[in-house]
Parts: C-alpha cells; sequence; structure tokens
C-alpha cells in the first residue's frame, strides 16, 4: 500500500477532495448512476447468498410443501384434472366376513394404528413462484441455487486470479528461463480448446462444488496470466520500481508491495469478469451432470429439472431461473464495465 | 514464406510435448486406476492385477509414457473402453456431424452480424442504438441453456417446424432437417457478443479522417459505409473470424449434447461420464494438435488478404 500513497498522493495539496485512487475511483463509480444500480443489485444477491449459505434463508429448500407442480400464487390453483382413476363403486358392500379369513383381526389392527400418528401436512396448493415436480417451493430453491452457483462463481474467479497474477506477476518480473517456462505452460493450456479442457478436468475430478471450483479455475486462469504478465513487464522498469530496488527493496516487496497495487485495478476488473463466464460455465456443466452433486441445487440443475417440466406446460421454474440469473448476470456485466471506467478513466468511452 | 511457415511448425513442437505430458500425468495422477475402471465391480484382485499388466501399468512411469507417445504417434489408441469401437475410428466418423453444424453457424454468424452491426454503428446515439445494445447486453446474460430449451419447446414441440432432435446417415438431410434448429440457436446465441463487437470496430472507422473526407467530397452515405468504412473495418473482423475458425472443431460441443448429434463433442461427452479415458485422450491431444493446425493456416490466409501483415 505503501507504493500505492507514493504514486496516487504525489500532489495531496493539488487534490482538495483527498483520497487515494480508490476513494477517486469510488467517488467516480458513485457518479455513474447504471454503476450504482447494478452494484445495488449485485449486492442484493450477494446478501441473498450470505443468508442461505448460513441457512437462515431458503434452508428448507429440500422440503415437499406444496402440490406436485404447484403453480405460482398469482395464477391460482390447477384446476382439478381427470386423472383417469376408475371411480369408487358405491351400493351396498357384500359382507364377506363370513369367509375372509383375517376378519376377526380388522378391530384389533384399527386398535392398534390409532397409536401411531401419521402427519399429513397440508400441501398447498399454490407458491409464490410455483413448485417443481416433487412440490419443493421454487422460490427456496432459486435462492439455494443463487448461493451455490454465485459462490462458484465468485470462488472459481478468485482462484483463476490468484494463479493468473502470481504465475503471470513471476514470468514478467523475472523473464529468462521462469519466464519461458511459464510463457510454455501457457502455451499448452491455451493450446488445448476451453471446452475439452473443462471435459478433461471433468472426466478426472469427483462432483461436487470444490470439483467445479477447480475445473473451471484451471481451465481460466489463461487470460488474466497473459494480462498481469504484460503489466509486470511494462512496470518492472519503470522509475519507481528501479527506485524502490535503489533503496534495497527485496525482489518479492518490489513484486507484491510496488508493482502490484498499481496494476490491481487490471488484476479487479479481469476478477470481475471471469465471474460472469465461469456463472454461465457452472451453469451449463451442473445441467450436463458435471458439475455439482446431485444433492445439491444449482442453477444449472434447475434448467435441467425446468427442461423435462416445460414440456408438461410448467413453465414457472424456467421462468424463476433464468430471469434470476439474467438480472444477475447483466447487472454484473454493468457493474464490472463501471468498476473498469471508474478504475482506468482513460478507457471511458471505449469498448 | 516457407521459413515462417517451418518456424511456426517447428515452435508447435514444445506445446504438443506439453499438451501430451499434461494429458498424460493428469490422467496418470488424478485419474482412478483404470483397471478399477475396466474391471468393474465384481472383478476380483487378481483379474485387475491381470489388466494392470495388460495396460502396462507396472512397468516404471516412463516407459508408461513411451507407450503413450507411441499410440500418439501410430493412431493406435486401441478401442474404446466403453463401446469397444476404436478410438481411431471415432475421429473419422463424428467429425462430418460437428463439421455439418460448426460450418453453417461460423458462416451465418459473421454474414448476419456485419449489416446488423453496421446498421446499429450508423444510427450511434439514437433510440436504436441504444435498445439494441440493451438487448444484446440482457441477450449474453441469458444463459445458452435457456435458449436451447426454448428453442425446443417452441419452434419443435410447439410449432413442429423442425424435428426435436435426431440424425440420419445422409449429410443432404441431415443439413436440411436436423441441423437447421441448432444452428439456429447457436446463431441466434452468438449474434449479440458479435453485433458488439462488429459495431465498435465500425464505430473506430467511422471516427477516422478519410470518412469526413469521403464525405467532404460529397459521396452518398451509402458509397462512404459500403466502399470506404466496411473495406477498413473487414480488417478487425478478419482478425475476429480467424478467432473464430478453430471453433469449426469444438465450437458446437454443447450444441452437440443438447441436441444429441453425433458428432465430436457428443462423443467426448459420452466419454467423460463413462470414465472412457482413452477418447478423452485420444481427443484432448489431436483436437488441440489440429486447432493449433487451423490457427497457422489462418495466420497465413490472412497474409493473404491483408498484404500489410508482415510475417516476423
Amino acid at each position: 500500500m505503501s507504493a500505492m500513497s507514493t504514486t496516487s498522493g504525489g500532489a495531496p495539496a493539488a487534490r482538495a477532495s483527498g483520497g487515494g485512487v480508490w476513494a477517486a475511483a469510488w467517488r467516480r463509480l458513485k457518479a455513474d448512476r447504471v454503476g450504482v444500480v447494478s452494484m445495488v443489485i449485485v449486492g442484493v444477491f450477494l446478501m441473498l447468498m450470505l443468508l442461505a449459505g448460513a441457512n437462515l434463508v431458503a434452508a428448507g429448500w429440500q422440503q415437499e410443501i406444496g402440490v406436485p407442480n404447484a403453480p405460482p400464487t398469482l395464477l391460482g390453483p390447477q384446476p382439478a384434472e381427470d386423472t383417469g382413476t376408475i371411480a369408487t363403486p358405491h351400493g351396498p358392500n357384500v359382507d364377506l366376513s363370513d369367509i375372509d379369513p383375517l376378519a376377526p383381526r380388522y378391530a384389533e389392527w384399527a386398535e392398534r394404528a390409532k397409536a401411531f400418528k401419521t402427519d399429513e401436512a397440508p400441501r398447498a396448493e399454490t407458491l409464490p413462484l410455483g413448485g417443481d415436480r416433487l412440490g419443493r417451493d421454487v422460490l427456496a430453491k432459486v435462492i439455494k441455487g443463487a448461493e451455490v452457483t454465485i459462490f462458484v462463481g465468485l470462488a472459481a474467479a478468485v482462484v483463476a486470479t490468484l494463479i493468473g497474477t502470481v504465475l503471470g506477476a513471476v514470468s514478467g518480473f523475472f523473464g529468462g528461463w521462469v519466464g519461458d517456462l511459464l510463457e510454455w505452460v501457457y502455451n499448452v493450456f491455451t493450446a488445448i480448446p476451453s471446452i475439452l479442457l473443462i471435459f478433461a478436468f471433468a472426466a478426472i475430478f469427483p462432483r461436487g462444488i470444490g470439483a467445479v471450483v477447480a475445473i473451471l479455475a484451471l481451465s481460466g486462469w489463461t487470460g488474466i496470466y497473459r494480462l498481469v504478465r504484460a503489466e509486470f513487464i511494462k512496470h518492472r522498469v519503470r522509475e519507481y520500481v528501479r527506485s524502490a530496488e535503489a533503496i534495497g527493496a527485496s525482489q518479492w516487496s518490489r513484486m507484491f508491495r510496488h508493482i502490484l497495487p498499481n496494476v490491481s485495478h487490471v488484476v479487479l476488473v479481469q476478477l470481475s469478469l471471469h465471474v460472469v463466464g465461469f456463472i454461465k460455465s457452472e451453469v451449463i456443466l451442473s445441467y450436463l451432470g458435471l458439475g455439482v452433486s446431485v444433492d445439491q441445487v444449482s442453477w444449472g440443475t434447475m434448467l435441467g429439472e425446468a427442461q423435462n417440466e416445460l414440456i408438461l406446460g410448467y413453465w414457472w421454474q424456467l421462468a424463476a431461473v433464468t430471469t434470476c440469473m439474467a438480472v444477475f448476470v447483466t447487472a454484473f456485466a454493468l457493474f464490472t464495465d463501471a468498476l473498469r471506467d471508474a478504475l482506468d478513466p482513460k478507457l471511458r468511452g471505449l469498448e | 514464406m516457407a521459413a515462417y511457415l517451418l518456424r511456426r511448425l517447428w515452435q508447435m513442437i514444445p506445446t504438443l510435448v506439453g499438451v501430451v505430458l499434461l494429458v498424460f500425468f493428469l490422467f496418470k495422477k488424478f485419474g482412478n486406476d483404470p483397471a478399477i475402471i475396466l474391471g468393474g465391480m465384481n472383478a476380483s484382485a487378481e483379474q485387475i492385477e491381470a489388466i494392470r499388466d495388460q495396460l502396462g501399468l507396472n512397468k516404471p512411469v516412463w516407459e508408461q509414457l513411451l507407450i503413450f507417445l507411441k499410440q500418439i504417434v501410430t493412431f493406435d489408441w486401441g478401442v474404446s473402453w466403453a463401446t469397444r469401437e476404436p478410438v481411431a475410428n471415432l475421429f473419422a466418423t463424428r467429425l462430418p456431424a460437428t463439421l455439418t453444424v460448426t460450418l453453417p453457424i461460423l458462416v451465418l454468424e459473421v454474414l448476419l452480424a456485419i449489416p446488423f452491426a453496421m446498421a446499429v454503428a450508423t444510427v450511434r446515439g439514437s433510440l436504436t442504438d441504444r435498445a439494441v445494445m440493451i438487448c444484446t447486453t440482457v441477450a449474453v446474460s441469458i444463459s445458452l441453456l435457456v435458449y436451447v430449451i426454448l428453442a425446443q419447446y417452441l419452434f419443435a414441440f410447439r410449432l413442429g417446424w423442425f424435428p426435436v432432435q435426431g440424425w440420419t446417415g445422409s449429410h443432404w438431410t441431415n443439413l436440411t432437417t436436423y441441423a437447421p434448429l441448432p444452428i439456429l440457436v447457436a446463431v441466434a446465441v452468438s449474434l449479440a457478443p458479435q453485433i458488439r463487437l462488429y459495431r465498435s470496430f465500425f464505430l473506430d472507422e467511422l471516427g477516422h479522417d478519410y470518412v469526413r473526407t469521403a464525405r467532404a467530397k460529397g459521396l452518398t452515405e451509402r458509397t462512404v459505409l459500403l466502399k470506404h468504412v466496411l473495406r477498413n473495418a473487414l480488417i478487425p473482423i478478419l482478425t475476429n473470424v480467424s478467432v473464430l475458425v478453430p471453433g469449426v472443431l469444438v465450437g458446437s460441443f454443447l450444441i452437440e449434447v443438447f441436441f444429441s448429434i453425433p458428432g465430436l463433442g457428443r462423443e467426448l461427452y459420452l466419454a467423460v461420464n463413462r470414465g472412457d479415458y482413452p477418447v478423452i485422450q485420444a481427443f484432448s491431444i489431436y483436437l488441440a494438435a489440429l486447432t493449433m493446425t487451423v490457427n497457422l493456416l489462418v495466420d497465413v490466409l490472412y497474409k493473404v488478404v491483408d498484404p500489410r501483415v508482415v510475417f516476423k
């Protein structure tokens, strides 16, 4: 952080409002109306994610609280269908007690059955956003699914950024054979088309949230590596780095205490960009059954269920997931744009 | 030119070696024991040991790597563990289906994106422009899956314009009957980001001096756009197309899975689900090599199109 204050606070007197680069970026971000709105939306989703993670909301997403395929409340309950069952016969029953060998025990069984209570919880006819095939609440599922999907997207982006930044920093700063070696690794990873790489990783990793994060991060770090490396090559010969070297700053200190804060806006924007991509990938992986395990719910597994429900005319799960995902991803993408503009005003207006 | 080609081919070698090593050690270190997968659930310890012997899994690692290299060079991967189909055969039989889908996608998305992007770029800042930009932003944030599900439901199941899915032995029937819906979906999905990108190319060109000059000397807007701007914008567009071209090999993987098209992508997906390691390994290595070759070809072609590019 010391480097930041030296680079940004170079003319503290000139900037009366004060603060460093981050404060200035924050001011620019706050002035961006679209950016603020999208940030609020992203914030709401992140809150939901945390609440769901702490089991405060949507904890009972697996409970079957409604009738199967319960429609959304706005639509009202489903009309009773002719299910094709045989009508109960009426008229006097033939008395079979004489020949029924079990007849003497019916009374006894009825007595014993009374000792047990079956809780027949009344199932709701309608649910706020409808119910799925088993009568689970789509609203709860979509929140729980958001938790899993967004967590995977964020975690994978963080891990990929970490890999890309560290390798890119080392490669760009040291160059030489270390740089060549890392360039070779980069070339190898980019030579394999990413979908192929994802499938290959999916073949050898087990199913689960951790595995999806690993799959996405291991196949998605290359772009960040490239950018960070270019930045480090650019910065390592700059004067402030030279000065740091002159006063005896170690290599690691120059890399991560001096250069990194100065390229952190690149890293942050990349992190943000990758979240959106990874969320989309997670959804597809989970739909294909290569993502989260079967006892978890994510937007991807919900879309998988929704496909079969749609053919039967139950569209609400699909609508819920699609809307949530579109809102979140659009907001996140717009937030990323605003973040980029705020952190690097030179880019404003360019695409 | 020849020297350039040779050097590029020479540079491919370390990368290919890396791909081979990556695939080999990935499956060696993290994959399950092939003998246990092959043996099935009821295999006895002796049977598993026998399979290990047969596969050479008891040999030292470097010897296994040599066997692996030999398999790659001789195209002899044996048979798929799941279907007993020769792996080499899989490539020959699955590639046509993939190309039937990917080639029309590539052509259509580029040919459609150019006029759309140009139209949007000329009305920059207008309500139409902003509406299109908002629509594309939202359109790219919806999962590909949703488009597939809705298109299958609406166009195939409800309206019956296309079959829901299917494939035959005849290329013509495939192209006219079974491929249009997957192609339509893929193009619709990739059109939005493509339009955004090409629009920025056109906007870049529209800001140049030569456009002002052309307008100043009284050329019609039509001539300015079609003869001057389009030609210059085609260069970044071509660069973008060259990035898309390797996608003809793997670009339709997901579409194939969703529409059950028996192409390379679906085969790979099935192999992943079955733990069919030879198929996955062979696909990874050969497709990486093929992609690199296609990239090289594209670079060379690019030079033919734009004489300003100099080979270094």
